[in-house]
């Protein structure tokens, strides 16, 4: 069985706070999943559910409170590993006083590559994040979406096996993110390993094998974007117009009207009754169609879910 | 070492960037006047003057560098979260640490020597040919750079823990009480117990010794400096700063970023 590209055992995370950092609070709590190697993983969740701090423990910017966690089979203490490893912070800022080539030369020095090899890697990333024309101005005069392209560059510049990402579409227009899509397909073609966290869930379902998702510091659920939101239709809608003066129909209550359409939501099991129902009033179909539920949905009914959770143990003082 | 050479240069590219450089006008106006001004109201005593004068601004105006400098070479990184990229390539902590260090020093070096130079200019204006015991000034300025040298490392101790502005609070007292240690050391009081005054000697002995590098007096009047005081100075500060530079690293490499 190949090693699995990122494994994470029991990881927990507490940060002390208040008088004298005498109290804890859990940011994360004992997340245990794996990424496999050669796969596009999505890490969604909420502000605060614990993303970042899962990313940052990765990348030891911070220390695990209890668990381990090893990257392509070694232990994330373990320096040797950020060879093989790309990442990207989140909202990123780098050294204003230089300008992206000397900031992408002087990331490159970290991993080894001579002068020219350095030199002909720059070219071609800056050329990649389409920041070739801007190459020479420093990055202090870069707007958030030029820092976070120039970001993206020296998180591949070396090549690496594992690419994380955090918030990479975070401060880009559509055509930046539409960039940053095609990098990231780009970097599964090439056999790479990629791991990102988002709040954009349409990005998550077009860029990611498995997504995981983590509410309130807790893994809620990891599978394929279908598996996660599950394959059964949740109903029926039809997109109808009708000349309603006059006519009072059951269905027309149920329906929404928007412009001139109305647009109504029933059980699958309902869908002929109002279908001859709407012939017979005259109406004109203009769409039928299944509805499923999306990852969005699946990701505010467990948001949902938390928050009540959340009040309930408030409410019961526990 | 060739991460810490890395870090080091950039670290020197930042400060001459970020203008750190632009205080020699400053010390070159400074000594400008400085030879204009001795030159009509002290007869015979110029060149003293001016050597105590040029050599108290390179220490002071290094002091303000190292201290300030100091303390933002890792907490401004961390501030400005620059420094999250950097720790996710194969860097060890303590390398970044030690290269921010020799960057600043490198810099100090740079400032310090141009400084000196500065000097040279203005002692030349007001008396030329120089003599032999002009040169014993190099000797004061090397002892200033191995002080700054120091203070760059208690910075960097102190930014590792706590806050900026304690971290500056916390270098300039040890600054302080590190030039008085001779004093406290040597202190005669009668109303102290015998405990407290070993204790006072103990702490005394703790401090660093910052009078140690303190010639300028005596090479400001032309008296030279012993070999020997060079090298205990030279072996003192490389062993503190060596110290404490082990400090910061271990209190460094378990930091949790923010």
């Amino acid at each position: 069985m190949p090693i699995p590209a990122i494994e994470i055992e029991n990881l927990s995370k507490e940060y002390p706070f208040g008088f004298l950092n005498l109290k804890k609070k859990r940011s994360l709590e004992s997340l245990s999943m794996q990424v496999h190697t050669g796969e596009v993983f999505g890490f969604l969740g909420p502000n605060g559910a614990g993303k970042s701090t899962t990313i940052k423990l990765l990348m030891r910017l911070i220390f695990p409170t209890s668990g381990t966690a090893r990257i392509l089979g070694k232990s994330i203490e373990d320096v040797s590993m950020h060879q093989e490893i790309g990442y990207l912070p989140e909202q990123p800022y780098f050294y204003d006083y230089l300008t992206a080539a000397e900031l992408l030369d002087y990331f490159a020095r970290f991993h080894g590559l001579k002068a020219a090899d350095r030199q002909e890697r720059v070219q071609r990333m800056l050329k990649k994040v389409g920041l070739q024309t801007a190459k020479k101005i420093q990055l202090r005069k870069y707007s958030k979406g030029m820092l976070q392209r120039a970001g993206l560059a020296q998180a591949i510049l070396h090549d690496p096996q594992v690419v994380v990402l955090d918030e990479p579409m975070s401060g880009l227009d559509p055509l930046g993110r539409r960039e940053v899509r095609d990098i990231i397909l780009e970097l599964k073609k090439d056999g790479r390993t990629v791991l990102f966290s988002t709040h954009i869930l349409s990005d998550a379902e077009m860029l990611c094998d498995r997504v995981g998702v983590i509410v309130g510091g807790k893994l809620r659920g990891v599978g394929t974007p279908g598996e996660m939101v599950g394959i059964q239709t949740q109903g029926m809608e039809i997109l109808f117009e009708v000349d309603a003066n006059g006519k009072n129909f059951p269905l027309l209550a149920k329906a929404t009207k928007t412009g001139e359409r109305y647009r109504v939501q029933l059980p699958e099991a309902e869908l002929y009754g109002a279908l001859d129902e709407l012939k017979a009033v005259g109406a004109r179909i203009l769409s039928v169609a299944q509805l499923k539920p999306t990852l969005e949905d699946f990701f505010m009914n467990l948001v949902d879910a938390d928050r009540a959770q959340a009040n309930a143990v408030e409410v019961s003082g526990q | 070492m060739r991460n810490v050479w890395t870090v080091a240069t950039n670290t020197f590219r930042e400060a001459v960037r970020d203008r750190v450089l632009y205080n020699l006008v400053f010390f070159a106006l400074l000594m400008m006047g400085a030879a204009i001004l001795v030159g009509q109201i002290s007869i015979g005593i110029e060149e003293s003057v001016i050597a105590s004068l040029g050599l108290t601004a390179i220490s002071v105006i290094g002091i303000f560098i190292a201290v300030f400098i100091g303390v933002g070479l890792v907490s401004k990184e961390m501030e400005k979260r620059t420094l999250y990229a950097l720790l996710a390539k194969p860097v060890e902590r303590w390398e970044f640490l030690l290269g921010k260090y020799a960057g600043l020093v490198m810099t100090l070096t740079v400032n310090t020597a141009a400084m000196a130079a500065g000097l040279y200019i203005a002692l030349w204006t007001v008396k030329h040919p120089l003599e032999r015991s002009d040169w014993y000034l190099l000797v004061a300025v090397y002892l200033i750079l191995l002080k700054l040298a120091l203070i760059v490392a208690l910075a960097m101790l102190f930014s590792c823990f706590t806050t900026p502005f304690l971290a500056i609070l916390f270098t300039v007292g040890i600054y302080i009480a590190g030039v008085f240690a001779e004093d406290l050391r040597t202190m005669q009081a009668v109303d102290l117990t015998p405990a407290t005054m070993k204790s006072l000697r103990g702490i005394s002995y703790l401090l660093p010794n910052f009078e140690n590098f303190n010639v300028m007096a005596a090479v400001a009047h032309g008296r030279g400096v012993p070999a020997s005081l060079v090298w205990q100075d030279t072996g003192y500060a490389i062993v503190y700063a060596a110290i404490v530079l082990a400090a910061a690293a271990m209190v460094f490499s378990r930091r949790n970023l923010k």
